[in-house]
């Protein structure tokens, strides 16, 4: 019983913790919507979810002209394109580090490190057997490298030849094998390199193509803002509850195609669940036929699916981590399904 | 002739002149540095340190939680974001979500709180710097309307007036016993007072530690409060009974310093029943109560013993005067505890309290040295003093329950 615990002495400490607790009930505030107790009970669910849930999302919007996480969704780059003297297509990026302020969830500004100035950096996309060619600059002012999931030879592993601010270095490797991959900094320590921003994704497809579809782009990622080894904020792309405040528009029956990584720093796992649904799910997409049909899935950290799904119904689905800590901390989005 | 030639040095520049050249410098120097700004070494970039410090927690109603927070800090603090039990939640924060230095607001958030559960509130500010607060066990806070003014009245009754109303009756033993025996139980009461006094401090202290945000310099609160007190009584205890040779008269001035310092020591008290009571954290059970009228029946002992061999006139009325005073303040302070708490002002009180208390302590041993010339009144007199402590120790044993 809580009251045995008091002492003469625990009384002060007790209210001082904070629990403190007092006034007179003078200004009883006006109710707004997302009150806990107007949970809506509309029947369809059609609603504006950002509004009617529960009041979780926290207030505001972050600055969209900076970094948009629904643009990152479909922003491929292919790479400037040219063919090698032996026949192989080759692809030349050009990637530079900088440091740079960015917002995780309104309001809240997190300094990163950042590919080309965003986060997650640019989605890499090639077919497999082409020739990567990687131009990296380092303009942060920390050393850094580029390492690429992928097969290729050591010294483009992006280990040991660490880049020092203003330096450069190309990689250089063939696209192998085909498959949803990643790249990040893995420069030590690695914790501190990778929570703060130095990762992207890296698609190889295969030679031929996958049926076509809505492709999307999701990295599951986190930001401890607070540098006390655990994350304050969780997201997909980036900011925290985006897809609540902007849902991803969705066709009825038409085939959606979400390429998913997980680089979430500090915790073991991550995970997905897509509501009123099941997925065919393409474990690292490195083969063609689905290794699993289910709803839920989890990850480690660098580990990655792709998820291939149809909706039967119309309305607002929501999708999120299927750790509530994690959904009510950022990672909770909404599929706008429409006829 | 030395005389003139001090006259003539003063009359050159009048002395509130020179007095004031060190500020008038002193002044011109803050306009420089906020016009032109810290020249040098103080513009390197460093992260801005932010302070908030959390000041209350009320849950007005069911489904909202309410929060009254002071920014401590050297510069404005953002807060960006709310989280109630690691979940972003909407909110309003009034005046405005950016808070000057020394600026309040007041964050409001529909939250529906589960009654009896711990519930943590954490702020974000725009740098991603992180504060947290703790709802130990979540219930409605009182309102001022009849129910709890009468609970809490009730209590301060129960914890205070009663129990010192009690003690008050040793009266007529005190002055059937041996002036030894009388020096013993006043050494008692300095025990007691001691006891008191050291806690009071002890609380002080802490609650500036944890809760008093830095730019209202706890411990500079408790100096002042304290050390203010114990002069501006002590100059009240002189005035009033200077060029007095009735000693009688010097001695009931000291019980009523006593019972105004046990009624300020018990203000603080009542403040702590209050604050704890108005968020659950206390059920007082009948335990609790009792041990607390345990606790303070001693300080009615402590008021009396001063003045157990004298007869004053109108006996009676001063006995029900001093027991009020050192009683009474029980209730004000539950009232205050439970409807509005500042941890600033709760700090101050208690250092006012513990001031009081060692004005009394330096009374009373004042008197006793007068009258203590043997050996065996000194024997009399340590063992008195240890027993006050034990006795407050022993009693204090059924608080902490």
């Amino acid at each position: 019983m809580s009251s045995e615990k008091v002492t003469r002495r625990g009384f002060l400490k007790l209210s001082a913790v904070g629990a403190a607790g007092v006034s007179g009930g003078a200004a009883l505030l006006q109710r707004e919507r997302g009150l806990a107790s107007d949970v809506p009970t509309a029947p369809q669910g059609n609603g504006d979810p950002y509004d009617s849930h529960f009041g979780l999302g926290g207030v505001g919007d972050v600055d969209l002209t900076k970094f948009d996480p629904s643009a990152y969704l479909t922003d491929f780059d292919y790479g400037e394109v040219s063919t090698l003297e032996n026949g192989q297509t080759l692809r030349e990026y050009t990637i530079v580090s900088v440091d740079k302020e960015i917002e995780v969830a309104p309001g809240i500004y997190f300094p990163a490190w950042t590919y080309n100035g965003q986060v997650p950096g640019p989605t890499l996309r090639a077919t497999e057997g082409d020739r990567i060619r990687i131009h990296f600059t380092n303009a942060g002012s920390h050393p850094h490298t580029l390492h690429f999931h992928g097969i290729h030879a050591v010294n483009m592993d992006g280990v040991w030849e660490v880049i020092e601010n203003g330096q450069s270095y190309t990689y250089e490797f063939d696209a192998e094998p085909f498959g949803l991959h990643l790249y990040h900094c893995h420069t030590t320590p690695l914790k501190t390199h990778i929570h703060k921003g130095l990762y992207g994704v890296f698609i190889v497809d295969p030679p031929a193509p996958r049926p076509p579809a809505k492709e999307l782009v999701m990295m599951m990622n986190g930001f401890d803002t607070n540098f006390d080894g655990d994350n304050e904020i969780y997201a997909v792309n980036t900011v925290g509850f985006h897809f609540m405040r902007h849902p991803i528009p969705i066709k009825k029956d038409e085939l959606v195609r979400i390429y998913l990584v997980n680089i979430t720093e500090f915790d073991p796992i991550n995970s997905i669940h897509i509501h009123a649904n099941f997925f065919d799910i393409y474990p690292t997409g490195t083969r063609l036929e689905p290794d699993g049909f289910t709803d839920t899935a989890m990850f480690c950290q660098g580990e990655r699916a792709i998820l291939e799904f149809r909706y039967k119904f119309p309305g607002n689905f929501i999708f999120h981590a299927h750790q509530s800590e994690f959904s009510e901390l950022g990672w909770f989005g909404t599929f706008e399904v429409t006829e | 002739m030395q005389e003139t030639q001090e006259k003539q040095a003063r009359g050159r520049t009048p002395t509130w002149v020179i007095g004031t050249v060190p500020l008038l410098l002193l002044g011109a120097l803050v306009w420089v540095f906020l016009t032109y700004g810290p020249l040098g070494v103080f513009q390197a970039a460093f992260p801005p340190v932010e302070e908030l410090s959390i000041q209350r927690i009320v849950l007005p109603e069911p489904g909202v939680i309410q929060l009254e927070i002071i920014n401590g800090g050297p510069d404005p603090v953002t807060v960006a974001q709310v989280l109630v039990d690691e979940a972003y939640w909407v909110h309003t924060i009034e005046p405005a979500r950016t808070i000057p230095r020394l600026g309040r607001a007041t964050i409001t958030i529909p939250y529906s709180w589960v009654e009896g559960d711990t519930h943590e509130i954490m702020l974000i500010t725009a740098t991603g710097v992180t504060f947290t607060a703790e709802i130990a066990v979540a219930t409605e806070s009182p309102k001022p309307n009849a129910l709890y003014l009468g609970t809490f009245t009730l209590l301060g009754i129960y914890v205070g007036v009663i129990p010192v109303g009690i003690g008050l009756l040793w009266f007529p033993f005190l002055r059937r016993i041996t002036r030894r025996w009388l020096n013993f139980f006043l050494a008692l009461t300095v025990g007691l007072l001691l006891f008191l006094g050291v806690d009071a401090v002890a609380e002080a202290l802490e609650l500036a530690a944890e809760q008093v945000p830095g730019p209202f310099q706890g411990v500079a609160l408790i100096l002042i409060g304290g050390l203010g007190t114990f002069l501006a009584l002590d100059a009240f205890v002189r005035w009033t009974t200077s060029g007095a040779r009735d000693e009688t008269r010097a001695r009931l001035v000291l019980a009523y310093m006593i019972a105004l310092g046990i009624g300020l020591h018990n203000l603080g008290e009542g403040l702590a029943i209050g604050a704890a009571y108005a968020v659950g954290e206390i059920s007082l059970g009948a335990f609790l109560v009792l041990g607390f009228m345990l606790h303070n029946t001693t300080e009615g002992l402590a008021i009396v013993a001063p003045i157990a061999k004298d007869r004053p006139a109108r006996l009676l009325g001063h006995l029900a005067a001093m027991g009020a005073l050192a009683g009474a303040p029980t209730i004000a302070g539950t009232w205050i505890g439970g409807f509005t708490y500042s941890p600033i002002w709760a700090t101050f009180f208690l250092a006012v309290g513990a001031g009081a208390i060692f004005q009394v302590v330096h009374a009373i041993g004042k008197l006793m040295r007068q009258q203590s010339d043997d050996r065996a009144s000194r024997l009399f007199n340590a063992a008195g003093l240890m027993a006050g402590l034990v006795i407050m120790y022993v009693t204090g044993l059924l608080v902490t329950a």
